[in-house]
């Protein structure tokens, strides 16, 4: 059977396309690094590949706010081809930078009228920070995170993305829609590691189809056992990473 | 037309900006200052109309779901009432303050809105970013007091207290070309010192008196394009000036002579290294290239090279750092035919944070807000980057007051065979990257001149602002190029420019360069101002004239702009041209050959040796182990660690900050190719406090600092490169010169004794600073001599390293080398505990024995845990090491390995516990291994000194007072005692 196909979707500023492209070709599928310009150019690329992620880093600066660029560009000269990609059975994944850029398109937490019921923040703190985590999935409809029944532990590294519903009700919404599928939670000595402030301690979200996912934790920086802080002299060297799990979820879908 | 956009978060209680602003008026005693908010603006000009406004608001400038805005037209009149300056958000909030960068200052977000818009279909002419501040009504000195304290920096913003008097966004008018000659004739010295720093060249008179004569032999005046050009190739910074020049030497030694001090120390050490390795010689290139090149894998060489960024961070600290970060990793793009940058490190060297007011000579800006700047440049551009910023330190001292240093290094990768890169006589000359505008004008000149008070002032135009994503889109179109092999050789424009960079690269064969063809930000720049701009995120390539289309379609897939904008001619000449005319032309043998050489004079007389004195009111071991993880040198970098992204490219194998209780690491080590087992080691070395006492220990100690710190990783000790950046004071002087040509001597005995070759360094020079104080006398601060070294290991096998934080309740804790008598410069002393004594003295052919046994015993699996002890002594690292693996340990100072021979009386324990002697390293064995610990370090001295338990705690046996113990939770305290410093 031919290797699932992964478009890596880059735009000036994306910096985790190649750990990406590695973590996906780990998960046993061929990835490729495609430029948005390129896809602009010929949108008919994207039919040849069965996964599309958006990865992390800071497109186009990220001066303004984070994602909110590349998801104009997205609209403005792609239209809905995410959403066609998504309807022909294709799974979209942004992380990080990728999931900002899904908020913004409106793509994963639009309510009826199409209004964002939600959206990415500052985090409280007011600063970047790149710190280790534990998650918690409530994997339900969402394809990536199947078999991740188990508290994880993944690396952030951001300075906005601290989820913000538009009101409690709408929180309430997504949850009750299934859709607030990851979330930060206590770690071992029972500290909360919710890093940015998130309402509902949310760290990733699912659309409705559950064939969209975003997050704002890093899964392809944690592939090896090397990968996390305290892996020296208590974990196998040789071991795979919680975060491995996520893009072989991913592949095993839709192989 | 020209409108304002106003964005501000919908909840107020989200403004974490108006939180800082509040805070800081209260700290600068501005007491009418209870709230405030704080507005993103932007300042939008061309034809459009507020509904355009709206939806670019809507869908660009704002978040639907937690910001508002506000849209204004300014093209109207001006508006009379403070209030009418837009809409407050809340009506005890009248009075609008506003901070925006300087016209021609970079304004990266200015920059992503104006293209951003092109996606709407709205074009404008000009976009410029505002920060607004809405405050309480206030004295009006008051908020100018707030704003240049607080809110804005000189060199590169403009406040507006009240409305804004804008009403058209400016833009320049072409250059009309002239031909500026400079008379030089009839100078006497006097003159000519005064031209130079009128001009600010940096050249001495004799120097001067070189190029008038030059001149004359032409029979005409240099123009001034020419004289900037050499004085930009003669700098300090661009040419080891005075480490490069004959000095007659009188030390501890007696009298040496030599003809140039860096060929016969630093640069020799590694000719002999590398001719003692024969044939398995790793270095690749050395001491040649923008970086230093050695091997790595089999398909791989890798790379390395730290900077400076002194002068500029002291004047604006975040443009400074940031762009400190911004060039250093251009040299690496820069080296061979470009290398992928794969680590950033960076250290600063700052005063005290609570240094107080009254204590700052006027121009200086506070320790505190200095270093929130410089963290926050260095993140702000690496994590921009996506290169990990895993290494540094940050090291406190008096002297740094006016000085602060600023180190940013890089780490490089590339495939075999692609460290060579050279010039082809025909081959265009390529400027690629950012665009040429007034940025950093004299920013080599300026590095090589003292700071005074008036630096802050004069010096605006040499400050740059980054634009992080310009250089990140560069780094992936040069690396394309490069795989593609589309250049022949390639540099990066940093100090003097283009002048240097194309200078450089047509230093053999010449050039000719169309100055009218460079791409400029904005019109005006004269011809001498485009050749020597500053401006960041350029590159130079030279490219055959076949392969210039391939490149430029490389370059327009990855949205860098590339021009040609001259050719390598091989005539030996820099031709300088604008619009066909010559606007210069240089000879490449007088420019790089026809500086005048002249001998110096140095002399070092050592301090006379001291016996330690002990404070009457010295403490138990415990009680100044809390004491010293307080200490600033000592404790938790972690505010600044988490700021950096450190795990970015995925390879990160040991970070910064780790096991299950977050403690330090010595070195950090990531994977050098995602994928593959092998690895690359980095630490840092820094004996700051030592540099006044004696400058051959200050350097030796700090190299072997930095080689300990990977070493204890499991790096291999016959692999290991090292850097060497020189920070001094006026060297101009003989005794100060003194002191580093003994730093010289020093790194160049460590370097042979440990086969440890220097790959590349860096100098920063005359940092003095000169004020006249209140009362009217003339004052100057110096830093103190600094040596950073930076050692980059090897590491076979990544899954086999080693970390500090403790392991396993029931296993041994071991340590390896003595303990002397030598408190001088240690953080003991620097609390006041102890003062004078011998300084830590390095014997370096003993600490390459410990260095290679330590590391057969790291490979042969025998050790769980492994720390280098350096700042705080054995005490301090066997608390980091329980921190860190949220355990606890016994340690009985009794049995510690030491030289001190009961001299320090009832002391000895505190200098057992804290003396900094180098080369010792705290071993956890787990009982298994134990036994072979004899084998492994036969011939060395080490001790069995205590046990991990699982008590939360240290617990310490003195040799005179009774057992002491320390909780976890109290150590923990003690060492994250700095945090959140911002």
């Amino acid at each position: 059977m031919l290797s699932p196909r992964v478009l890596v979707l880059r735009a000036p500023g994306t910096n985790c396309d190649h750990e990406t492209v590695h973590a996906f070709e780990r998960a046993g599928a061929i990835a490729k690094r495609v430029h948005v310009h390129a896809l602009a150019e010929k949108p008919s690329l994207a039919d040849d590949y069965q996964i599309l992620c958006i990865p992390g880093g800071f497109s186009y600066g990220d001066d303004i706010a984070s994602g909110r660029i590349f998801a104009l560009e997205l609209k403005t000269r792609l239209g809905d081809l995410l959403a066609r990609f998504r309807d022909r059975g294709g799974l979209v994944l942004g992380i990080c930078n990728g999931f900002q850029v899904l908020m913004q398109t409106g793509m994963l937490v639009a309510d009826p009228d199409g209004q964002p019921r939600a959206s990415l923040a500052h985090n409280r703190s007011g600063q970047f920070t790149d710190r280790w985590i534990r998650l918690e999935a409530k994997p339900g409809k969402c394809v990536m995170l199947q078999g991740l029944d188990q508290p994880f532990d993944l690396p952030v590294a951001h300075g906005e993305g601290r989820f913000v519903a538009r009101s409690a009700a709408d929180l309430e919404a997504l949850s009750a829609a299934g859709q607030l599928v990851l979330r930060y939670t206590t770690d071992a000595g029972g500290q909360a590691t919710n890093p940015n402030g998130s309402a509902g301690d949310v760290a990733g979200v699912c659309d409705p189809t559950g064939r969209v996912f975003g997050l704002m934790p890093h899964p392809e920086r944690f592939l090896l056992a090397t990968q996390h802080p305290s892996w020296n002299g208590r974990l196998d060297g040789d071991a795979s990473g919680a975060g491995l799990a996520i893009f072989a979820s991913a592949v095993k879908a839709v192989s | 037309m020209l409108w304002e956009v106003d964005v501000l978060s919908a909840d107020s209680t989200n403004d974490h900006a108006a939180r800082a602003v509040v805070k800081g008026a209260a700290d600068l005693g501005i007491a009418a200052c209870t709230s405030a908010r704080t507005v993103t603006g932007w300042l939008i000009e061309g034809e459009m109309s507020k509904s355009d406004l709206e939806r670019v608001a809507a869908s660009l400038l704002a978040d639907p779901v937690t910001e508002q805005f506000t849209i204004l037209e300014l093209s109207g009149p001006a508006p009379t009432a403070p209030n009418a300056a837009g809409f407050s958000p809340a009506a005890t909030l009248p009075f609008p303050l506003h901070v925006l960068p300087k016209p021609g200052v970079t304004d990266p977000a200015a920059q992503s809105v104006l293209e951003a818009m092109r996606l709407l279909g709205i074009e404008a002419t000009a976009v410029r970013s505002v920060r607004k501040y809405w405050l309480p009504e206030l004295p009006r000195a008051d908020a100018q007091r707030l704003a240049w304290k607080l809110l804005a920096s000189d060199a590169i913003h403009d406040v507006v207290v009240g409305p804004l008097p804008l009403r058209a966004l400016s833009g320049g008018r072409p250059w009309v070309f002239t031909e500026a000659a400079v008379e030089l004739e009839g100078l006497d010295e006097g003159a000519l010192a005064k031209l130079s720093r009128e001009r600010c060249l940096a050249l001495s008179h004799l120097e001067l008196s070189a190029v008038r004569d030059h001149f004359a032999t032409l029979g005409r005046a240099p123009l001034e394009i020419e004289l900037e050009t050499i004085a930009q190739t003669w700098s300090e910074h661009c040419c080891h000036k005075t480490l490069g020049s004959p000095i007659d030497h009188e030390g501890p030694d007696g009298a040496v002579r030599y003809d140039n001090l860096l060929k016969e120390t630093v640069f020799a050490a590694t000719r002999e290294v590398r001719e003692a390795l024969g044939r398995g010689d790793w270095c690749v290139s050395v001491f040649r290239d923008n970086s230093g090149v050695v091997r790595f894998d089999g398909d791989h060489d890798i790379c390395i090279k730290v900077e400076t960024h002194n002068h500029p961070s002291a004047i604006e600290p975040y443009g400074g750092a940031a762009t400190g970060l911004g060039g250093v990793i251009r040299d690496v793009l820069g080296t061979g035919l470009g290398a992928k940058p794969i680590a950033n490190l960076d250290v600063f060297c700052v005063a005290a944070p609570d240094t107080p007011a009254a204590d700052l000579p006027p121009g200086v800006i506070p320790p505190q807000r200095l270093l929130a700047g410089v963290v926050a440049g260095v993140g702000d551009y690496g994590n921009r980057m996506g290169i990990p910023t895993i290494a540094g330190a940050v090291a406190f001292h008096p002297g740094y007051l006016c000085n602060p240093l600023v180190f940013c290094g890089t780490v490089g990768i590339m495939p075999r065979n692609s460290a060579q890169a050279e010039v082809r006589k025909g081959d265009l000359v390529v400027v690629a990257g950012g665009r040429t505008g007034r940025d950093g004008i004299h920013g080599a000149t300026f590095s090589s001149i003292e700071l005074t008070s008036d630096s802050e002032s004069q010096s605006g135009g040499s400050v740059q602002i980054g634009h992080a994503i310009n250089e990140k889109v560069l780094v992936e179109f040069i690396l394309e190029a490069s795989r593609q092999r589309l250049f022949h050789a390639i540099t990066d424009c940093g100090a003097g420019g283009l002048s240097s960079a194309v200078g450089e690269m047509g230093a053999s064969l010449g050039a000719t360069v169309d100055l009218d063809k460079v791409p400029l930000k904005y019109e005006g720049l004269s011809a001498t101002e485009v050749w020597i701009s500053e401006a960041q995120e350029r590159m130079v390539l030279a490219v055959a004239p076949g392969d210039w289309e391939k490149l430029a379609r490389v370059a327009a897939d990855e949205g860098v702009e590339a021009t040609a904008i001259g050719t390598f001619t091989g005539d030996g000449r820099i031709e300088l041209k604008w619009q066909g005319r010559v606007a210069g032309s240089l000879d490449c043998h007088f420019l790089h050959e026809g500086r005048p050489r002249q001998r110096l004079q140095s002399r070092y007389v050592p301090l006379p040796a001291t016996a330690p004195a002990w404070s009457a009111t010295a403490a138990s071991p415990g009680a100044t182990l809390l004491e010293i993880l307080a200490a600033p040198d000592v404790a938790s970098k972690e505010w600044i660690i988490r700021r950096y992204d450190h795990e970015v490219q995925g390879c990160s194998v040991i970070k910064p900050l780790l096991g299950p209780g977050e403690g330090p690491a010595d070195a950090t080590v990531i994977r050098g190719v995602l994928g593959r087992d092998r690895g690359i080691a980095l630490g840092v070395g820094l004996r700051h406090r030592v540099g006044p006492l004696d400058p051959w220990q200050m350097a030796a100690g700090g190299i072997i600092e930095a080689v300990a710190n990977v070493v204890a990783t499991g790096a291999d000790p016959d692999r290991i490169a090292l850097l060497d950046n020189f920070c001094w004071g006026d060297t101009r002087r003989p005794e100060s010169l003194g002191t580093l040509v003994e730093a010289c001597r020093a790194c160049h005995d460590v370097a042979v004794d440990l086969g440890a070759p220097f790959v590349s360094g860096k100098d920063s020079l005359n940092n003095v600073f000169a004020w006249t104080d209140a009362a009217g006398k003339p004052r100057e601060l110096s830093i103190p001599p600094t040596l950073l070294a930076t050692a980059m290991g090897q590491v076979d096998d990544v899954r086999r390293v080693v970390t500090p934080d403790l392991k396993r309740p029931g296993s041994r804790l071991a340590v390896i080398g003595l303990t002397r008598d030598d408190l001088a410069g240690s953080q003991l002393e620097a609390l006041g505990v102890v003062t004078g004594g011998s300084v830590p003295k390095i014997d370096a052919p003993s600490c390459r024995q410990t260095f290679r046994q330590l590391a057969r015993a790291i490979r042969d699996g025998g050790i769980l845990a492994c720390h280098d002890v350096s700042d705080g002594g054995l005490l301090a690292a066997v608390a980091e090491m329980a921190i860190g693996g949220g355990i606890g340990a016994t340690i009985d100072l009794g049995k510690v390995p030491t030289l001190l021979e009961g001299g320090q009386g009832r002391h000895a324990d505190l200098a057992i516990a804290f003396a900094e002697s180098p080369c010792r390293f705290v071993c956890e064995v787990d009982a298994e291994s134990a036994g072979r610990m004899g084998e492994w370090l036969e011939g060395l001295p080490w001790a069995w000194v205590g046990e991990v338990v699982t008590t939360p705690a240290v617990t310490i046996t003195g040799c005179f007072g009774a057992e002491e113990s320390v909780t976890l939770d109290r150590l923990a305290r003690a060492w994250r005692s700095r945090q959140g410093s911002t």
